[in-house]
């Protein structure tokens, strides 16, 4: 259970966190241009007298600054997101909604490109200076300054415009009502461009981290004392080596979380994909705040569930870690 | 060390790259003295078919060549002042913390702290769209998302030095500790902070142009961002609108990485790789 007193600890944090971006995003809509109660309605609800007048009292934006900063987050704890005048729905229905698509492709990413990055940084590692190595290296430092929204068009174009492999857009084939399996094997099939654009960075990321930190700690003293007492190359590599090298790429892979999530809203909008980062898009274009904020606060939420998951990865693999903090 | 970096291939490449995309940005006017609004010709007219239109026309009829030099300058532009304004607020807030300590060091650090946990394109974009799509409000919300690994930097290498020889010796000749800090122990963490700038504002391209493609660019100015933004819809008839911005994204944020690792191995040759992820 000694490992249950940080996780308390860090969500203690992480609750401060959330309420203080509240406030930041509090903030953020008195610094838009125009008066508050209209920034909260959109430009749906720009015309509407009434309504304005309504928010205006509903969010006491005629009374002192810090009784409006006080109720606006508030209403944020108590899972108060407002009301998005352009879809016609609370803000927190929508983003539930939305919610498991994003869920699904970020996770299957994150898997994805934390899997292949290092089983790909060590295969580098094993065949340093080669021609293998070079080529992993150069394919990563591609990946690396690639823009995710663009690899994700090309991918549209050659495997589902031009082979016709893969479907390019959405989360389920429209109107073909699978059930069971066959809706399932339909959604992974959407799903692999998705994930595999997304992945693509991130896996560059971890496979050149893999690839340094495996090398790195091939020097190190305790990796001689074991090839001395005669172990194989490749148990010296899985037993020993990639034992220590991977935590960094698990610490670097936990910051990476909030890029992870914050690119989803690019794969999202290239694919179609009707998850929040989607949802934001569409917000965008219709100024809806409201609902942008919410988004905002949400995924945020989203990269501290992914840090402490890694936290407690971090704990499983090295079981030195919860002493030390 | 000059010798040093000229001896890595790959760099010499990122400069040569990089000096010819700053070259065509700076002589945009030259090459394409109608600029990338004008209608020149009539729409889709698909690349290495008519003369003068090597790349083709977009959706109404404008020349892609001339988006993609005019769009240079944005990139560059945008990547190289947010990185300026970045490095600004970094470099003091974890110079001050690293060498301060005590209760500054824990108010920095937390601060800093609470800007890495949010997803910070997510914030980007929360900002660009409320203070309404400019050049300025793009930079800046391009150095707000970007400066706290630069603060973490900064506060590390000053906390390395800090309690070196030399700035005992400064302590013992009276000088004060703002001089200190500004004149002994700050010089000697410049090679560090170089290295991520310049990978830094490789990141800022990139951000930039995602920001373009999602619409939140300046609508007064060309982008690559924009321009593939633009040509999303029609990308099945037309692949080139999209394809040809995206590889000199690509290529542009390459040669930066590129010059980014040769600054590394150049600067800092005791170091291993580590910081290059």
């Amino acid at each position: 259970m000694a490992v249950l007193v940080p996780v308390l600890g860090r969500l203690a944090k992480a609750l401060l966190t959330l309420l203080a971006i509240a406030v930041l995003n509090f903030f953020l809509i008195h610094a838009a241009p125009g008066d508050p109660a209209v920034v909260l309605a959109g430009e749906a609800g720009a015309a509407d007298e009434q309504m304005i007048a309504q928010l205006r009292e509903r969010f006491g934006l005629d009374q002192p600054f810090h009784v409006q900063l006080g109720s606006y987050v508030w209403n944020i704890v108590q899972l108060d997101f407002g009301y998005s005048f352009r879809q016609g729905a609370p803000v927190l229905d929508l983003i539930l909604d939305r919610l498991p698509a994003t869920l699904i492709l970020t996770l299957t990413a994150f898997v994805i490109s934390l899997t292949l990055g290092i089983i790909l940084g060590v295969a580098a590692s094993a065949r340093v200076g080669k021609a293998s190595d070079s080529l992993l290296t150069t394919l990563a430092l591609l990946f690396y300054a690639t823009p995710l929204y663009w690899a994700a068009l090309m991918a549209v174009l050659v495997f589902s415009v031009e082979l016709g492999w893969l479907p390019g857009f959405g989360y389920e084939t429209v109107g073909a009502n699978y059930t069971g399996l066959a809706r399932v094997w339909d959604v992974i099939k959407h799903l692999i461009l998705p994930a595999s654009t997304l992945g693509l960075f991130f896996m560059a990321v971890y496979m050149r981290m893999t690839r340094a930190s495996m090398l790195e700690v091939s020097q190190m003293d305790f990796v001689k004392t074991a090839r001395a007492k005669g172990l194989s190359g490749p148990v010296i590599r899985r037993r020993h080596i990639l034992r220590n090298a991977i935590l960094p790429v698990v610490t670097l892979a936990g910051l990476q979380a909030g890029q992870l999530v914050g690119g989803a809203v690019l794969t999202e909008t290239v694919f179609a994909w009707p998850g929040i980062g989607r949802l934001m898009f569409e917000s965008l274009a219709a100024r809806d705040y409201n609902t942008i904020l919410g988004v905002f606060l949400v995924s945020a939420a989203m990269v501290i569930v992914f840090n402490i998951l890694t936290d407690l990865v971090y704990r499983l693999v090295d079981p030195r870690i919860g002493a030390r903090a | 060390m000059i010798r040093r970096f000229a001896s890595n291939k790959g760099a010499v490449i990122g400069v040569l790259i990089l000096l010819l995309v700053i070259g065509l940005a700076l002589t945009a006017d030259l090459l394409f003295p109608r600029g990338p609004w004008a209608m020149v010709q009539r729409p889709f007219l698909v690349p290495f078919t008519m003369d003068g239109f090597p790349l083709g026309t977009d959706t109404l009829g404008r020349d892609v060549a001339a988006g993609l030099v005019h769009g240079a300058r944005v990139s560059l532009l945008v990547g190289l002042v947010s990185t300026v304004v970045a490095l600004a607020i970094g470099v003091p807030l974890g110079a001050i913390a690293g060498f301060y300590g005590g209760w500054a060091d824990e108010g920095a650090m937390r601060f800093t702290e609470f800007f890495q946990t949010i997803p910070n394109f997510a914030l980007a974009i929360v900002l660009v769209a409320i203070l309404e799509p400019t050049l300025t409000s793009i930079t800046l919300a391009i150095a707000i998302v970007s400066w706290p690994p630069v603060a973490r930097l900064v506060r590390a290498e000053v906390m390395a030095v800090k309690s070196r020889e030399y700035v005992d010796a400064a302590r013992l000749a009276g000088l004060s500790k703002a001089r200190i800090l500004t004149t002994e122990v700050l010089p000697n963490t410049v090679s560090p902070i170089i290295v991520m700038a310049s990978l830094m504002v490789a990141t800022a391209i990139l951000l930039e142009s995602s920001l373009s493609f999602l619409g939140l660019g300046d609508p007064n100015a060309m982008s690559w961002g924009y321009m593939i933004g633009a040509a999303r819809t029609v990308i099945r008839s037309a692949w080139w609108l999209s394809f040809f911005p995206g590889v000199a994204i690509l290529v542009t944020v390459l040669a930066l990485n590129l010059i980014g690792e040769g600054l590394n191995d150049a600067l800092n040759p005791h170091l291993s790789r580590k910081g290059t992820a």
